[in-house]
């Protein structure tokens, strides 16, 4: 699938970490604009971070117009990436419901709705009678704590295989001539006169005068090495799997309140996630708050798995940025660039991410698509409030 | 990290407090700061892989705000002590 190469002694781009981001960005740059002097910096294996612990959701139904227009883009990358890739990513676009057990809620959905539809998304709000027939097992009556009162459906919202995404890119990114190094731990980034130069890692030094840091989730560990802060908080995010049961959910069911999404994998397991832990830390060991928590608001949502047992939980960690948008491009330091600020949305933006970083390495150009996302929006207090719509749980 | 030491209370379970963020200093003056200034102490964070000063809440005990130190990878709590000791 990919090749292992020694560390060469200088390369045109550095990626820091091979994720989905950094490896679709190495692709785009070889695909797109013929940059293939690219090595990707991985501390562990490939899609050890965010890209493999994610619950592999894929949707563009987000609140701010910003949002809207960059991460359809992402789904329009997403339906035709098996064939990009030549690699069957399973992309199945089941469609995405979010449940409004609120006022306020159904308030949120209603302008979400409105929102997509201007930028031409396939969004609308929904009532229990449709929801039912969507979603049959769903308890839709009055009796729950917080009975269901509408949703959005979002049709092309859907699931993936995440794994086969970062095997698909690596691959491809591979044959284009990237050199992919795992277990290379960047541990220090070296800057003259406020320009990079090179990078410092484990196996030895290499010199770039181009630095992506891909990292999300440690990107303040990174970013730390050249001196700059990032408004970042990282906090892990739990999520779990059931044993496999006969298909009978074929969409994916969302709850901002019960801070609970839920789909059913190909094998028939069902994928559950939560929202971010409740407070700060890198540590990516499981809880059994968290298995009580999801495992009383699933029940509430569907009475009937009330007999199915958890095979495994896992943890992954997020960085929290404060208006839950990305952070991309420049940064105060020339030739070291940023794509970070994941926080619990990174996996569905990465061929999107990628391609647009690509496009900015290449031109060193902001492509407009990303440039709501730069560092600066911070001080010039223009942030991308995203928080309606990118996480569960507020 | 299940447990956390209340200044007042001793341990008690960590559902019972609520995270503050990690400790960083007001600004003396904050109309005489630049836009760049009053993000960066609104926004910017150390966010450190390492030990961490950060704030905590007592919130279903006694209600006292007090600082914490704790290693963000391993989430092992070194001391607990209320703000007014933080330089003892």
């Amino acid at each position: 699938m990919w090749r292992s190469h020694e560390l060469k002694k200088r390369y045109d781009v550095v990626i820091i970490g091979g994720g989905a981001h950094g490896l679709a960005c190495a692709y785009y740059l070889a695909e797109e604009h013929g940059i293939t002097d690219v090595a990707i910096l991985e501390k562990s294996y490939i899609g050890a971070g965010g890209s493999g612990r994610n619950t592999a959701i894929v949707r563009s139904n987000y609140l701010t117009p910003e949002g809207v227009r960059f991460y359809d883009e992402s789904v329009k990358l997403y339906e035709q990436l098996s064939d990009d890739l030549n690699f069957n990513v399973m992309f199945s676009q089941r469609g995405h419901l979010t449940l409004a057990h609120t006022d306020g809620g159904v308030n949120t959905m209603r302008r979400r709705a409105e929102v997509n539809q201007i930028e031409g998304v396939d969004s609308r709000l929904i009532w229990p009678d449709e929801i039912k027939r969507l979603c049959p097992y769903l308890d839709v009556s009055d009796h729950p704590r917080y009975p269901i009162l509408a949703a959005l459906y979002h049709p092309p919202g859907g699931i993936i295989r995440h794994d086969a995404v970062v095997w698909g890119y690596a691959h491809q990114a591979d044959v284009r001539g990237a050199h992919i190094h795992q277990n290379t731990e960047v541990t220090g980034i070296k800057v003259k006169k406020g320009k990079v130069t090179g990078v410092e890692t484990t196996r030895g030094r290499i010199k770039t005068g181009t630095v992506l840091n891909a990292t999300a989730g440690w990107a303040s560990t990174i970013t730390t090495m050249v001196d700059i802060k990032l408004p970042l908080t990282t906090i892990p995010l739990q999520a779990c799997v059931t044993e496999p049961l006969k298909p009978f959910l074929d969409v994916v069911v969302v709850s901002g309140s019960l801070h609970v999404y839920i789909s059913q994998t190909d094998r028939g397991e069902l994928v559950m996630g939560a929202s971010v832990d409740p407070f700060s830390s890198y540590s990516m060991a499981g809880s059994l708050t968290f298995l009580e928590g999801i495992a009383g608001h699933v029940l509430e949502l569907f009475p009937a798995l009330s007999n199915v047992r958890i095979l495994r939980q896992w943890a992954g960690i997020c960085e929290m940025p404060p208006d839950y948008s990305p952070i991309m491009g420049f940064t105060p330091v020339n030739g070291f660039l940023i794509d970070v600020g994941w926080g619990t949305y990174g996996f569905k933006a990465s061929p999107i991410a990628g391609k647009t970083l690509a496009e900015l390495i290449a031109t060193d150009k902001t492509p407009d698509l990303i440039a709501p996302f730069r560092l600066s929006r911070f001080e010039e207090n223009d942030l991308v409030g995203e928080k309606g719509a990118a996480s569960v749980g507020h | 990290m299940l447990l956390l030491t209340c200044p007042n209370c001793g341990n008690r379970n960590v559902s019972e407090f609520r995270f503050g963020g990690e400790l960083s200093s007001r600004p003396k003056d904050p109309s005489a700061l630049s836009s760049t200034e009053w993000a960066n102490y609104l926004y910017m964070r150390n966010n450190v892989m390492d030990a961490q000063t950060e704030w905590w809440h007592h919130n279903a005990g006694c209600g006292l705000w007090f600082l914490a130190e704790r290693h963000t990878r391993t989430n092992e709590v070194i001391k607990t002590y209320p703000y007014a000791k933080r330089n003892a």
